[in-house]
Parts: structure tokens; C-alpha cells; sequence
């Protein structure tokens, strides 16, 4: 953080309307720096104004390059979107040499590295592609498969493993955007399924009205869950991370305790499981028994519309979003506050309670301790992925459930761990939070003017070079 | 924080005072109580757990003879055993808890603030009262206190040295919820490299240095590209989790004599003194990284509250802008303090692979860095406080395994609720006032 001699932006009023658009017409750098005065006006909310470093200076960026010929070039390489593009990419590279680092051919042919480079490279190569290949196999399309059912049967398992990231990505991102960090969708999902199960094993109730029931004492349990640390929040002032990830640990318990009593547990197992869901309280599988992926998809794409409804079209969206820009500005506006973060957090819980619905009534169709999986934790880094938007938050899901369903097929053909995932979807996450990082190592970062702005475009170029 | 009383939520208007922040970054570490009325939380709150008590633990109490050994066969001197009706004992202790209850609302009546020993007391009197009702209900109501004491802090070892890490890292304005990798990496590297190198106090060495790089990576990217620290965090968590497991599939399983055989720490006793009953084992008998234990809390609270270093540490907590002017610098402050609560949670990871099990798997530090997180807010950011929320934490983590030995009604998974538990209602501010750094969480940009 070199010198910058911009007089402090204490508090604009809704930061949040479309940076870039013409708003901040001057410099790039200033997005960066505005971010952190915004989250010195909120305090401990800092999920508001944390947002904002990843969403706003890559467009305020685009925006500032003075029209030429390259502008249209330029702006299409810096943009947020190829921001995120390159992001993947460069995690995919670095699990790619993580995975080749750990392979057998490659060490033995890095013996005599300089005997015959080839060898080791092209062992690197073939060790990270094949796990690559056999993860798109995996995930997308598969050659072997019989007639295009069976060809494209990976992507529907894509499909299927990304229901549960999407609802509950969606209900991480819409507390972002109300300035809360729900580190919580764990825990709602277990709630969720802990009351689904039970509506879907102890009661008998006629088709149709047994899955609907199902469906609302899931979403049911979700907000409950959630909407006890909104109130927390909003009552005492308790930071909702801290509450949250100590309710997801409280839910677990509650749930290995439920398993281990007569009510929940199967009856002659000693195992903590459930019994079975009757078939009325399952959701139907749309393309055909042979393929795991059910209504709760439909229900996934509902919920983002929904979101996107809220966020964009309704009075409370508003609302939500003016108190994740500034809360002391929306409450000087009449908002009120304490309200929004109750009804945002119950929101929040109740998408990640589809989730546990789509689990319990879904995939799984019992109620075990593992039914959260770690999809929980999984929608957070979902969310960060999807810029906290509707349809991004979708599109991340889909990528995730990918890299998930696609994991188990590389596991089994390469023997390459499942945890690669995790590394690279962290990695991806990390990469697109820090734009002038990744810009930085693409060598994208905008050219240092002589003009006037060679101060501020010197920042840019330190804090990015540092990499 | 503390001086805006009608604020719904504390900690929104921080800015507008700064001179407070100031002076209280200047003066004291606790929080300046006169602003604020005295608010019905605590006495409510305690009247609530009181009544609890006194039902439950009192009226509902079993009839048996709650019995707490505490002296084992080798010590130094004999002390006979502690044995307490659990019918009386719960009566009694829960009508001081009601008495203690009624002193907090009759203060509140006359707007004074409960005396800050009140709350401690009624927790411990709540523990002893619930020990003995837990005991006396069980099949054999018998046990050894010595043990579950020595147990605990054996327990909350990691715990101790992962608040501290905290403690260092949101005194100084950055908050760290990557404790949990921090712990992991610790535990990865000491396991690996004492494997290696046949010798664990290398493998110690190592584990500082993997906890204080998985800190660079927080410093860096909340500090240098000013990226929200909570994200960087809890993605950390994940990138460590999936870097570990993915190296222990593929490097340890594959040779588990050559990469996943650390040995252990010996445990270094001291003769005489680790004969004294109850104290000694806690104190003279543990390994290294238990005595670098006690080192670190008492090394990092005088570092923080009576050095110049410590002055300026918690100056940039509290108020980085003031503290800039007075020509500290504060992100350098910032990156080097990260770094070094990472190296000392790394060592607390260390305590996994080479004191507990002398072997690395998956997950080995399970969601022991959010407790360490809880008992840093338990303890209200102080390394002595976090110390003793740690040892409560370790205390129940223990409990709740010596409960399912000796069989009592209550079910284990309620005991290991309860810290987590504990500390929502520590943090909803019902249990004391639990007040952050002013700075935590904000990035600091000059300007």
C-alpha cells in the first residue's frame, strides 16, 4: 500500500449502485482503496464492504481506460469475467503440477532431469492431464458411455451433486449481500434434514401432500436455524460468524444425539441411521430412475430465480442490499435494520434448508450425521465464486458439483485423491478475491501511464507485483 | 465500541470516536465501562442459570454420594478423597448461584456494575455444581479429579497455543479464522518432518514454520491485496485441509515407516515437584511443547501488556490511523504479528502428530482451531483469559469421554455441545461483556 493522496470516501451513500458505470470515472486503483475505507465505516461488518474488492475494481478498471484502439481489447482481458476465467486456469495449473509432483513416473524420470528434460516434462504433462481427462470423463461427458443417456450421464451427476452447492450457495450469497457472512449453511442444512427425515420416516401422509410437508419443515428448519443468528445479531450485537460456525457444530451434536435415540434411529440397527423415507416423501426423479437427478434441481433453478427476484426486483431485496452497503445510511433512511438481518438470515437458512431437503429427500433418502457432507462449508467458497450474484452462484455450483462428481471418477481411474478439489477449488476462490494478483502473473496489469495518474497506476502495479 | 450505548449493533460507529479508541489503546486493554448503562443481561441471565441450577441439579439431584479422588497412588503425599452428597451439595451450591444472582440484580437496581469476579465465580460454582450432579448420577459415582484436570489441560494444549495465535493476530487488527489450518499445517509438517529426520524436536521446529507460512498467506492477501480477511480465512482452512489430505493419500500412505513415523515427544518430568498432588502432573510433567505452553501464554501477555512493543501492537488494533501518525508502521506490524501467531498455533499443531498420536491423519486437528477461536472470545482477546477459556474447553472435551466411562443420564453429545454453546452466549454478550479490537477485521490503507 504505497502512497495514495485521495481524500478518504468515509461514506457514500449506496456504494452498491453499479460501480464503474461512470460513477468512478478516474482510476483504477481508487476501487481498491475505497473498499477498506467503506469497511472502516462499518466496523465488524465487513462483509459489505469486503465484497467490494473483489466486485468492484476490476470494473471500475474497465472502465477507465481511455478510449484507442486496444480499449475494446484491453477491456475484454482485465474484465472481471476473464478475471475468474484465469483464475480457474491457474488453479487447474497449480493442481495440475500438485498432482504431477506427487507421481511416480514423474519422480523417476526427474532423476535424470538433465539427461533427458523431455521425459520428466512429458511425464508432467501426462500426469496432470490424465487426472484432468479422467475428471471431465467424470463430470461432463464420458465416450465410453452406451447411446448419449449413458454419454452424457456424468453431467447429469454433475447435475445432481450440485442441487445441494447451489441452494445453499445461494443462501451464503444473499446474506453477502446483506453485509452478513453466513459461515452457517452447515448447520441449517443438518437442521433442515433433521426435520425432513423425521416428516419423511414417522408420518404417512397421502402423495403430494407428504413431499410438500417434507419440503416445508425442511426450509422450515433451515430458517429457524438461520434466523436465530440474524436475532442473535441483531438483538445483541453478537458477530454472526462466530455464532454460526458455533451453531453448525451445535446442530451436529443435536443430530448425532437425535440418531442415537428410538425416535430417529433405524429400529434394530446400532448404527447412528435412519430409517428410510417413505416413497411418498422423496422427490420424483425427472429423467428416469436410472439417473440420481431429482425435482430438487428444479427446485434449485426456482430458488435462483427467486433470489434474483428478491435482490433485484423487491422492496426487501433493496432493503437487504442498502444494509449490506451501509448500515448506518440505511438507517438513517428508515430501514430497519434490526429486521433485515433477522428476515435475510432466516432467507439465507431457509435456501440452504432446500438443500438438506434435496439431501435427505434427494440423494440420500435416510438421515445420517454426514448428511451436510461439507457442502456446507463447500457454498461459501460457491458464493465468493459467484460474486454473490443469482445466476453466478449457479454457475459455480454447477462448476463445483462438476469438479465433485468428476473427483470420484479420477479417484477410481488415476488414483489421484479427492482432495485435489478441495486445493483447487480454494485456490480458484483466493485467486479471483485478489484481481491484481492474477492480472500480476498474466502480466495484465494496465500499462504505467507518464501522464497524471502515474502515481495511482503505481500502486496498481506494486500491490500486484508483489506476487 | 463501548461508548455507543444505543447503537442496536455495537461496533457501527467506531470512526465517529476516535479519540476514545485512542485513549483506551493507550491506557488499558479492558474495555472503558462508564459509558454504557448497566444493562439487565447478566442479572437476567444468571437468575435463568440459577433457577437451572437449582431445579435441576438441586430438587431433580440424585441421592448418591458424588465421591472426587484426588490424589493418585505415586504422589508426593496422600490427600483423601472429596466426598459430597449430590442431593445437598446441589441444594447448596445452587442457592449461592441464586444468591450471587440477587447481589447482580440488586447492583442493577441501583445502576452499578457487577463486580467483574461475580460472573467468574458463578462459572465456576455452575461447574462444580453440575460435576457433582453429573457424578452422582452416575453408575459408579467416582472419580478422579486429579486425572480430569491433568487431562484437560492435556486437551486444551492445542487449544492454548491456537487462541494465542489468535489473540496476536486480532490485537493487532487482523482476524484470524485460519487458526484450524494453522493447526493442520502444524501437525502435517512436525509429522513429516520428524519422520524424516528420525527427530521430533525438528519436527517441533518445522510445525512453527508451516504455521507462521499458512499466516503469510492470510497476511498477505488480507494485508497486501486487502481482500476480506474472513474469506481469505476460511478459504485457507479449506486449501490446507485439502493440501494435507491430499499429500497424506498419496506421499504418506505410500510409505508410512519413511514420511509418517514421527515419534514422540518425551515427556520430561521433574523430580519432587511433579509428585505434588494435582498440581504436579498439571505443571512438572509434560512434554516440551506442554512447557513451551505455559511459556508462550505468559510470554505473549507480557509482551502485550507491559512492553513498548505491546503498546504499539495493540495501538494498531485499536486504532491503525492513530497509531500511523505516531510513525508506527502499521501493516509491517500487522504482517509480522500474523506471522508469528501462525508459528505459535503451527507449534500447537505439533502437539497432534507428536504428543498425542505419534501419526498424521486426515483431519487430525477436527475443528479444534474454531474452539481455539471460541476460547479467544471466551477469554475477551487476553492471552491469560484465553488460557483458562482454553483449560474450560479441555475440561468439557474430557469430561464428556470420562462421562461415557462411568455412565451417567446425561448423553455425551449434550457435553460436547456445551462449549460451543457456552460461547454463543458468551458472544450474544450474556456472560460479560465480550469486546473486540476496534481495528479487527478492517484493512488498513494509508490515505
Amino acid at each position: 500500500m504505497t502512497d495514495n493522496n485521495e481524500p478518504r470516501h468515509a461514506a457514500e451513500p449506496v456504494p452498491d449502485a453499479a460501480p464503474g458505470t461512470g460513477t468512478t470515472p478516474d482510476t483504477a486503483p481508487e476501487g481498491e482503496i475505497q473498499a477498506p475505507d467503506a469497511a472502516s465505516v462499518t466496523a465488524l461488518d465487513t462483509a459489505g464492504g469486503a465484497m467490494r474488492p473483489s466486485a468492484v475494481p476490476v470494473s471500475a478498471q474497465s472502465g477507465t481506460v481511455p478510449g484507442g484502439p486496444d480499449a475494446v481489447l484491453r477491456r475484454i482481458f482485465t474484465g472481471s469475467g476473464m478475471v475468474s476465467v484465469l483464475a480457474v486456469l491457474l488453479a487447474l495449473i497449480l493442481g495440475g503440477l500438485l498432482i504431477a509432483s506427487t507421481d511416480k513416473a514423474v519422480g523417476a524420470s526427474a532423476g535424470y532431469l538433465f539427461a533427458r528434460p523431455s521425459d520428466f516434462f512429458s511425464a508432467v504433462w501426462s500426469a496432470a492431464t490424465r487426472s484432468y481427462v479422467a475428471l471431465f470423463q467424470g463430470s461432463v461427458y464420458n465416450p465410453r458411455g452406451s447411446g448419449i443417456g449413458g454419454q452424457f450421464a456424468p453431467l447429469l451427476e454433475t447435475l445432481t451433486i450440485a442441487t445441494p452447492l447451489i441452494t445453499a450457495g445461494l443462501g451464503v450469497a444473499l446474506a453477502f449481500r446483506a453485509g452478513l457472512f453466513n459461515i452457517g449453511a452447515q448447520g441449517q442444512i443438518i437442521m433442515a434434514g433433521i426435520l425432513a427425515s423425521w416428516v419423511g420416516f414417522a408420518l404417512h401422509l397421502p402423495l403430494g401432500l407428504h413431499l410438500l410437508l417434507v419440503l416445508l419443515a425442511g426450509v422450515a428448519g433451515g430458517a429457524l436455524w438461520g434466523g436465530l443468528v440474524g436475532l442473535l445479531k441483531a438483538r445483541t450485537g453478537a458477530h454472526e460468524v462466530i455464532v454460526t460456525i458455533m451453531f453448525n457444530y451445535i446442530a451436529l451434536y443435536l443430530v448425532r444425539y437425535l440418531l442415537d435415540t428410538p425416535a430417529f434411529q433405524r429400529p434394530g440397527e446400532t448404527t447412528p441411521i435412519s430409517p428410510i423415507l417413505d416413497p411418498s416423501a422423496v422427490y420424483p426423479q425427472i429423467l428416469g430412475s436410472q439417473y440420481r437427478l431429482h425435482l430438487g434441481f428444479l427446485l434449485a433453478i426456482a430458488a435462483t430465480v427467486f433470489v434474483w427476484w428478491l435482490l433485484n426486483r423487491s422492496t426487501v431485496g433493496f432493503e437487504f442490499r442498502a444494509v449490506g452497503a451501509n448500515p448506518k445510511a440505511a438507517l438513517t433512511a428508515g430501514i430497519n435494520v434490526p429486521r433485515a438481518t433477522i428476515l435475510v438470515m432466516a432467507i439465507a437458512g431457509g435456501l440452504a434448508g432446500l438443500s438438506g431437503v434435496a439431501q435427505v429427500a434427494g440423494t440420500e433418502k435416510v438421515l445420517t450425521d454426514g448428511v451436510a457432507a461439507t457442502y456446507g462449508f463447500d457454498a461459501i467458497t460457491v458464493a465468493l465464486l459467484g460474486r454473490s450474484t443469482p445466476w453466478g452462484t449457479f454457475a459455480a455450483g454447477v462448476l463445483f458439483g462438476a469438479f465433485r462428481a468428476g473427483a470420484v471418477q479420477m479417484q477410481i481411474q488415476t488414483g489421484t485423491p479427492i482432495d485435489i478439489v478441495l486445493v483447487v477449488q480454494s485456490l480458484i476462490v483466493l485467486f479471483i478475491a485478489a484481481p491484481p494478483l492474477v492480472r500480476a502473473i498474466f502480466g495484465l496489469n494496465p500499462r504505467k501511464k507518464k501522464a497524471a495518474r502515474a502515481g495511482k497506476s503505481q500502486q496498481a502495479a506494486t500491490t500486484g507485483g508483489a506476487a | 465500541m463501548s461508548t455507543t450505548a444505543t447503537s442496536p449493533q455495537p461496533g457501527k460507529s467506531q470512526p465517529e470516536k476516535p479519540e476514545a479508541g485512542a485513549t483506551r489503546a493507550a491506557t488499558d486493554a479492558g474495555p472503558v465501562m462508564s459509558f454504557k448503562p448497566v444493562t439487565w443481561k447478566l442479572p437476567v441471565t444468571l437468575l435463568a442459570l440459577g433457577v437451572v441450577a437449582f431445579i435441576f441439579f438441586g430438587l431433580l439431584g440424585p441421592n448418591q454420594t458424588a465421591k472426587f479422588g484426588i490424589s493418585s497412588s505415586g504422589d508426593f503425599f496422600q490427600l483423601p478423597a472429596i466426598e459430597v452428597p449430590a442431593f445437598l451439595g446441589g441444594i447448596v451450591l445452587s442457592v449461592i448461584m441464586l444468591g450471587l444472582a440477587g447481589y447482580a440484580t440488586y447492583l442493577k437496581t441501583k445502576n452499578q456494575r457487577p463486580p467483574r469476579w461475580l460472573p467468574i465465580a458463578f462459572i465456576v460454582l455452575f461447574v462444580a455444581a453440575f460435576l457433582i450432579w453429573v457424578v452422582g448420577g452416575a453408575r459408579t459415582p467416582s472419580i478422579s479429579l486429579a486425572g480430569l484436570i491433568a487431562g484437560s489441560v492435556t486437551l486444551a494444549v492445542p487449544l492454548v497455543f491456537g487462541s494465542l495465535s489468535g489473540v496476536l493476530c486480532e490485537r493487532v487488527g487482523v482476524v484470524n479464522i485460519a487458526i484450524e489450518g494453522q493447526l493442520l499445517g502444524g501437525a502435517f509438517t512436525a509429522a513429516i518432518v520428524a519422520s524424516v529426520t528420525h527427530n521430533p524436536y525438528v519436527g517441533l521446529l518445522a510445525a512453527a514454520v508451516a504455521g507462521a507460512l499458512v499466516s503469510m498467506v492470510l497476511a498477505v492477501f488480507s494485508i497486501k491485496y486487502v481482500v476480506n480477511q474472513i474469506i481469505v480465512g476460511v478459504v485457507l482452512n479449506v486449501l490446507v485441509s485439502g493440501l494435507t489430505g491430499f499429500l497424506f493419500s498419496t506421499v504418506m500412505q505410500a510409505d508410512k515407516e519413511m514420511f509418517n513415523a514421527p515419534g514422540r515427544l518425551p515427556i520430561i518430568e521433574i523430580p519432587v515437584l511433579s509428585s505434588i498432588p494435582v498440581l504436579g502432573p498439571i505443571l512438572f510433567k509434560q512434554s516440551v511443547v506442554g512447557y513451551l505452553m505455559y511459556a508462550a501464554v505468559l510470554l505473549v501477555w507480557v509482551g502485550l501488556f507491559k512492553t513498548k512493543w505491546g503498546l504499539r501492537v495493540r495501538a494498531v488494533g485499536e486504532h491503525p490511523q492513530a497509531a500511523d501518525t505516531m510513525g508506527i508502521k502499521v501493516n509491517a506490524t500487522r504482517f509480522w504479528n500474523v506471522t508469528l501467531g501462525g508459528a505459535i498455533a503451527g507449534i500447537g499443531g505439533s502437539f497432534f502428530t507428536l504428543v498425542a498420536i505419534d501419526s498424521f491423519t486426515k483431519e487430525i486437528s477436527g475443528g479444534r482451531g474454531f474452539i481455539a477461536l471460541a476460547a479467544l472470545i471466551f477469554g475477551r482477546w487476553n492471552p491469560i483469559g484465553a488460557f483458562f477459556a482454553a483449560l474450560l474447553f479441555g475440561f468439557a472435551d474430557n469430561l464428556q469421554s470420562i462421562v461415557t466411562i462411568i455412565g451417567t443420564p446425561v448423553p455425551s453429545q449434550f457435553m460436547a455441545m456445551l462449549p460451543y454453546l457456552v460461547t454463543v452466549l458468551a458472544v450474544a454478550g450474556l456472560v460479560g461483556r465480550s469486546r473486540p479490537p476496534a481495528a479487527s477485521g478492517i484493512p488498513y490503507v494509508k490515505g
